[in-house]
């Protein structure tokens, strides 16, 4: 444009100082941004609490959510969970053997699986399966009004939208975690002993050794702040969702990476919680490596 | 004078709101709306897009909460309510939403008798004849009932909107822009079934539209708003309140331009912001 150019030399050049200024500026925006999403959440994270307490949804609402979260999600973390134990076998078998310590291998795959592979995994693929769906469901149903509508009716939107999903994640990740636990396994066993050739007596009573109840519940036991979490972060970044198509995909996007973001976090704190429990109860348990 | 003919009916005013101010985040959209509503009355609110209409609007119904002020029904500060008591007045308003907001995971007969299943214990078959009852007033044929949403032409939507919006026989319905994105025909079907809701129900109707002819057809009484950033700090944002059939001879320009559909002054300015646009993005 031609009555342009002649106001482009007028743009003031930015000098250091204004530049460091902007960038305090941006990190102090980005703090203050971070603490009001955690005080929505936490809000959300409340309100929900209320509604659960209050009243529960009804079947009809209840089991929809349910089939979708939980069982539709089966396959899938039983495939990703039988690999899992498989590659474990790929990865350790070698310098196991080269130990003669081929049937340790039972006890070292199948703790990790229990304690942490199976309930991470599972709460992966939830989150990235339901997580992100979710949040790209719930952030439609805000573009187009379908919250508001609910409202006007008089219908709770966390109510009638959030506390299902919620119950759903939160009972049925542990089932699937098992799943996770009970695949990988098996994939395991089968890599292990068909095609690697360890003998499986020595295999399973390793494996029977050395992992207890108390490893198989400590798994479940994170499964359920994760399933938590996956579900009040997706159904919060989809009740507050930018309008658009964009909108929803950054929904979607954000559910995931801040879900998984969440499991690693709360796998670490709920591990060393766990830990401290364990060698509490049993001060005198033997160790994996002794 | 349009303010003494308007805001003092004997019947009583079914919505007061006073000194109302809207704010999202930093940015101010309403600001000391004073406006009265008559029980009975057909109020078309009116103004170009990003002025406040819709949020006006939601503002009435409670889904958005005043920043500042207080919006009552039939003496109730909807903002002051518990959630149980809120639901207990939400039930006596219809909102037809600007896309319909038909829910797409049900069917249209699962739509229109949601908030019959919500908030009534009434058994299945007298449901199904409150549905057939109001997809009748609406014109639609019965075949519609089994279609998802998604299957339906935007005209049919906003129509099963108006019956889900009618199914609990509302005192008052809120309409969001009925007519946008539709058809002359289709626009001027749904103006008729707004007069005919009023005519068949004893209904307040509160319209939001940026079409005059809505406005004109539908209405006993226009409110227009203007956008906060273009007024100045001692301006009201309601620049017009009075009789459909004088908005046309309104002495403010900015009113009878908005009327005549006219670009006037705002197209140089959109032209000025244009070159600073490009400026500042070095074109």
């Amino acid at each position: 444009m031609s009555s342009s150019t002649i106001e482009i030399a007028e743009v003031p050049r930015r000098s250091l100082a204004s530049v460091a200024v902007d960038g305090i500026a941006a990190l102090g925006e980005m703090l203050v941004g971070g603490m009001m999403e955690l005080g929505s959440i936490s809000i959300f994270i409340w309100r929900t609490m209320q509604w659960l307490f209050t009243r529960l949804p009804k079947r009809e609402t209840l089991l929809p959510n349910f089939y979708q979260i939980g069982v539709l999600s089966m396959p899938v973390v039983a495939l990703t969970g039988t690999f899992i134990g498989m590659v474990l076998v790929v990865q350790t078998f070698v310098q196991f053997r080269m130990m003669n310590m081929e049937t340790r291998l039972g006890a070292v795959i199948n703790m990790s699986l229990v304690r942490e592979l199976g309930p991470v995994l599972a709460a992966t693929m939830l989150a990235g399966r339901v997580g992100s769906a979710m949040a790209a469901e719930l952030g439609t149903m805000r573009v187009t009004e379908q919250i508001d509508a609910l409202a006007s009716m008089g219908a709770n939107p966390i109510h009638y939208l959030v506390v299902p999903r919620f119950l759903a994640c939160l009972l049925l990740i542990p089932a699937l975690t098992l799943m996770a636990d009970f695949m990988g396994a098996l994939g395991a066993f089968f890599y292990a002993v068909y095609l690697q050739g360890i003998d499986w007596h020595h295999y399973l009573e390793n494996s029977q050794r050395f992992v207890g109840v108390f490893d198989v519940f400590a798994g479940v036991f994170k499964s359920l702040f994760f399933g938590a979490a996956i579900a009040f972060i997706a159904c919060h970044r989809g009740f507050h969702c930018d309008p658009g198509a964009e909108g929803v995909g950054r929904a979607a996007t954000k559910a995931f990476v801040a879900s998984f973001v969440a499991i690693m976090l709360l796998n670490l704190l709920l591990g060393i919680f766990l830990d401290g429990v364990y060698y509490t109860l049993w001060p005198e348990a033997p160790k994996i490596t002794s | 004078m349009a303010e003494a003919l308007f805001n003092a009916e004997p019947r009583g005013n079914l919505v007061e709101i006073e000194g109302l101010s809207v704010d999202f985040g930093r940015h101010r959209v309403l600001r000391g709306i004073d406006l009265k509503i008559p029980r009975g009355q057909t109020l078309a609110i009116i103004g170009e897009s990003g002025c406040g209409k819709t949020v006006l609007l939601k503002t009435i119904i409670g889904l958005i909460r005043p920043t500042v002020g207080t919006v009552s029904f039939e003496g109730k500060d909807l903002a002051r309510l518990g959630e149980r008591e809120l639901t207990g007045e939400r039930i006596r308003f219809g909102f037809l939403f600007q896309g319909a907001a038909l829910f797409d995971s049900m069917t249209v007969a699962q739509n229109i008798s949601f908030p019959l299943r919500q908030h009534t214990k009434k058994p299945p078959e007298e449901i199904k004849r409150i549905i057939q009852a109001r997809l009748a007033e609406v014109g639609l044929p019965e075949n519609v009932l089994g279609k998802k949403p998604g299957e339906l032409s935007g005209g049919m939507r906003k129509r099963v909107g108006l019956a889900r919006a009618l199914a609990l026989e509302p005192e008052i319905i809120l309409y969001d822009e009925p007519t946008t994105g539709l058809d002359p025909i289709m626009s001027d079907v749904i103006n008729e079934l707004i007069l005919g809701t009023r005519r068949q129900h004893p209904v307040t109707s509160i319209v939001v539209t940026h079409d005059m002819r809505t406005a004109q057809k539908v209405a006993d009484r226009v409110v227009m708003l203007y956008p906060l950033p273009r007024l100045r700090m001692d301006e009201t944002q309601i620049i017009y309140d009075g009789p459909p059939d004088r908005i046309e001879r309104s002495p403010d320009s900015r009113v009878s331009q908005f009327v005549r559909g006219e670009a006037g002054e705002r197209l140089m300015e959109m032209r000025k912001q244009n070159v600073t646009y490009d400026v500042q993005n070095g074109v």
